[in-house]
């Protein structure tokens, strides 16, 4: 095991001489954390499964598989409307798009949307915004909390940025298109930075796609900073082929009376892991932190959530369910801390799962450190198969037994979909959730906000 | 239109019915009656096609079909109408989403076309207001949070949507105070014609009072021990089960 993972650890310092170059395109600022970042790297490595944090995952194997890695920017000849191409009525949105990593718009590398809001390239933006980046980046997601953040750190180049003003309230939602295409097997480690002013209120929707049918492997870190009084929800579809890895750390830090919901939905993808790292760092901070994931055949999804309530008086609220079939496996872990000064803490959490087969399979974990005396605290976990009552009741009043599993199993998932407060994007996502439950979702033909019924394929 | 021979059924290889007889003719309402644990849920269950529980003799033919040979879904759309004993709960499965489906189901398997969405919304208003039932229910998940009166309720809310030719109402009467027990009774009562047939089980002679049967059977270990006119509910309802035992005995 040791030799493996040196070896892999080895093809990356290779990998970063090889980047020296391509690396100068970067703000000063970003250079310099990439190689205080490099040299963490150097010392920690791939996290093995010694790591608590990643006990149920082999980052091993996953690492050792032969990618490419696009140091430099490669043109793809792809624009958005030849994969998606119809007008959405009921939801306007502001839709950006990032390709295999980088920024892909031919037009302009920052937008600005209305009451001076920005959203675009991170590598143009570290550039033209250094405040915002002397401010936040790098300050939220530590390299050495993980190594896998120090990997993403150390080749950090393009991902996106997206800016909200103090005061400033976006009505329309913000659209991320993530796409992966190639023509040979690619990792990518794009790096997002998100920073809501006070009082500022965003909505933001991700969709990760695989357009080609090459092995994948991302390696993503987000930084958000919520600042007091701001709302922000992030919804987060993630769609990709069966022959994809993702590993996505989102990094939250919330600011007093901030508000910030992330409802991450895995539909498709071989091997997904989630680290969503909440930080209250504000009283009267509220968080969400809720998901569902609907996996199939040898499908891996990997949910890894902590919420640290670092003062007094600040609420989360965790809660994600989960569908799997045939032999797929699943695992969550929910690490919630409460701080000695934390005072009036209330933190729930809960992970709920259905078992479609005897071969499918989940390990659930929840983790609490509770070191105030007035919290409120809950936790739940529960792994079962649908009720069989439920499934009689339907059947009971003439609905056929294939309808009446659909009917539960959509019901189990109306938990989390209900919880969209975007109405039209609540019905898209439903329907979405709807056509992957009947097996008729396929893994790339959709996005959330893009017409349902036009495929293409892949 | 029922007619069930030397029944028997088991579940876990427990013997439950054992050996049970009953005829049932369009226009009747037979009651059931017996002491907890007799199998009259059983006998429920085993009519509208539970699979636990396993028929291990006996024959059950409805509508000169053999039941036994049909899902319980198949049963539901040949007009079968199980009011559960105790209502299941379903999170996330909307009232509206539940009955449009079954209701549509139905329409589908007699060749019928679906309804419109005013259509079945004129429907549900109908059917509402003949089990006096609140309006607020029918946006809500199936039985969820739904008191005890309320789940009653909703089942003959059903009944009266599906409109069934044999109902079988499972203790319906049970948790209802005297004004839920009159409306549930009413909404029977209104929904009764000459050629759809009810099997009330329960396990007070009160409920028999509103829903007058014609005839009142004592389901007591597994079979049928004795069948009368109405009087008979009456006469349990004073003397309780013992004497029916004691006879046995004798
Ligand atoms: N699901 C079950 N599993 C095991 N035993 C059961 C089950 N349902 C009923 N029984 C048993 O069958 C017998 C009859 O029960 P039931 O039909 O519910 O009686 P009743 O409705 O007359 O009170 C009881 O002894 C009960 O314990
Ligand atoms: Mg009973």
């Amino acid at each position: 095991m040791e030799t493996i993972s040196l070896d892999i650890n080895t093809k990356i310092e290779e990998l970063y001489d090889s980047g020296k170059e391509a690396f100068s395109s970067s703000s000063a600022l970003i250079n310099k954390s990439r190689e205080e970042a490099f040299c963490i790297f150097k010392k920690s490595g791939i996290p093995t499964k010694a790591d608590e944090r990643y006990r149920n995952i082999n980052l091993e194997s996953i690492f050792r598989h032969n990618y490419n890695t696009y140091i430099k920017k490669r043109a793809i000849d792809f624009k958005i409307d030849d994969v998606f191409k119809c007008d959405v009525p009921d939801l306007e949105t502001h839709t950006i798009l990032l390709v295999n990593g980088w920024y892909h718009n031919a037009d302009e590398q920052l937008t600005i949307l209305p009451g001076g809001a920005v959203i675009g390239s991170f590598l143009e933006a570290s550039k033209k915004y250094p405040e915002i980046f002397e401010k936040h980046y790098g300050k939220i997601a530590k390299p050495e909390e993980d190594g896998l953040i120090a990997l993403n750190t150390s080749f950090v180049q393009d991902g996106i940025f997206f800016y909200v003003p103090d005061n400033v309230i976006l009505e329309k939602p913000v659209q991320i298109i993530n796409i992966l295409i190639s023509d040979e097997d690619v990792q990518t480690m794009p790096r997002n930075l998100f920073v809501v002013g006070k009082n500022a209120q965003a909505k933001i929707v991700v969709c990760d796609h695989t357009l080609s049918a090459q092995y994948f492997l991302t390696n993503a870190v987000s930084e958000i900073f919520a600042d007091r009084d701001s709302l922000l929800e992030i919804y987060r579809v993630q769609n990709e082929h069966n022959g994809s890895t993702q590993i996505s750390s989102v990094f939250i830090k919330q600011l007093e009376n901030s508000n910030v919901l992330t409802n991450t939905l895995t539909l498709h993808g071989g091997s997904i892991r989630n680290n969503i790292n909440v930080e209250l760092a504000g009283r009267n901070a509220e968080n969400q932190t809720i998901g569902l994931y609907l996996c199939d055949k040898g499908q891996y999804v990997d949910n890894y959530t902590f919420i640290d309530h670092a003062v007094p008086d600040c609420y989360s609220n965790e809660l994600f369910k989960g569908v799997l079939d045939d032999f797929a496996s699943g695992a969550f872990s929910g690490r919630i801390l409460v701080r000695p000064d934390a005072q009036n803490t209330r933190a729930y959490q809960s992970n709920n799962n259905i078992l479609l087969t005897d071969d499918a399979k989940m390990n659930t974990k929840p983790q609490l450190e509770i070191y105030a005396d007035d919290v409120k605290c809950s936790h739940g976990a529960t792994v079962g198969q649908l009720d069989q009552n439920a499934l009689f009741y339907l059947q009971s009043r003439g609905i056929p037994k294939k309808e009446a599993l659909m009917m539960l199993m959509y019901g189990f998932t109306n938990e989390i979909l209900s919880k969209i407060t975007v109405e039209p994007l609540k019905e898209r996502i439903s329907g979405m959730v709807e056509r992957r439950l009947r097996g008729e979702l396929s893994r790339c033909n959709s996005c959330v906000m893009t017409c349902t019924d036009k495929s293409h394929s892949c | 239109m029922l007619h069930i021979k030397n029944l028997k059924a088991s579940i876990d290889g427990k013997q439950i019915l054992k050996g049970l007889n009953l005829d049932v003719k369009p226009g009747e309402v037979h009651a059931i009656m017996g002491p907890n644990g007799s199998g009259k849920s059983t006998l429920a269950a085993v009519l509208a096609g539970r699979d636990i529980f396993e028929v291990t003799e006996g024959e059950v033919t409805y509508m000169g079909k053999n039941l036994l040979e049909l899902s319980a879904e198949e049963r539901a759309k040949e007009g079968i109408f199980l009011g559960f004993q105790y209502p299941i709960e379903i999170p996330g499965v909307s009232m509206v989403n539940f009955m449009k489906t079954a209701v549509n189901e139905k329409l589908k398997y007699k060749g019928e076309k679906p309804l419109s969405a005013a259509e079945f919304l004129k429907l549900m208003r109908e059917k509402k207001a003949l089990v006096e039932i609140d309006s607020n229910l029918t946006n809500r998940s199936v039985n969820e949070g739904f008191s005890g009166g309320e789940k009653k309720k909703n089942e003959i809310f059903q009944m009266a949507m599906l409109e069934p030719k044999l109902a079988v109402l499972d203790e319906t009467d049970s948790g209802l105070d005297i004004d839920a027990l009159r409306i549930v009774a009413n909404g029977v009562n209104k929904l009764k014609t000459p050629e759809n047939a009810t099997i009330v089980i329960t396990h007070y002679q009160r409920l028999l009072d509103y829903i007058v049967p014609d005839v009142v059977h004592v389901l007591y270990q597994g079979r049928i021990v004795k069948t009368a006119g109405k009087e008979l509910a009456l006469e349990l309802e004073e003397k309780g089960y013992d004497w029916i035992k004691k006879e046995l005995e004798e």
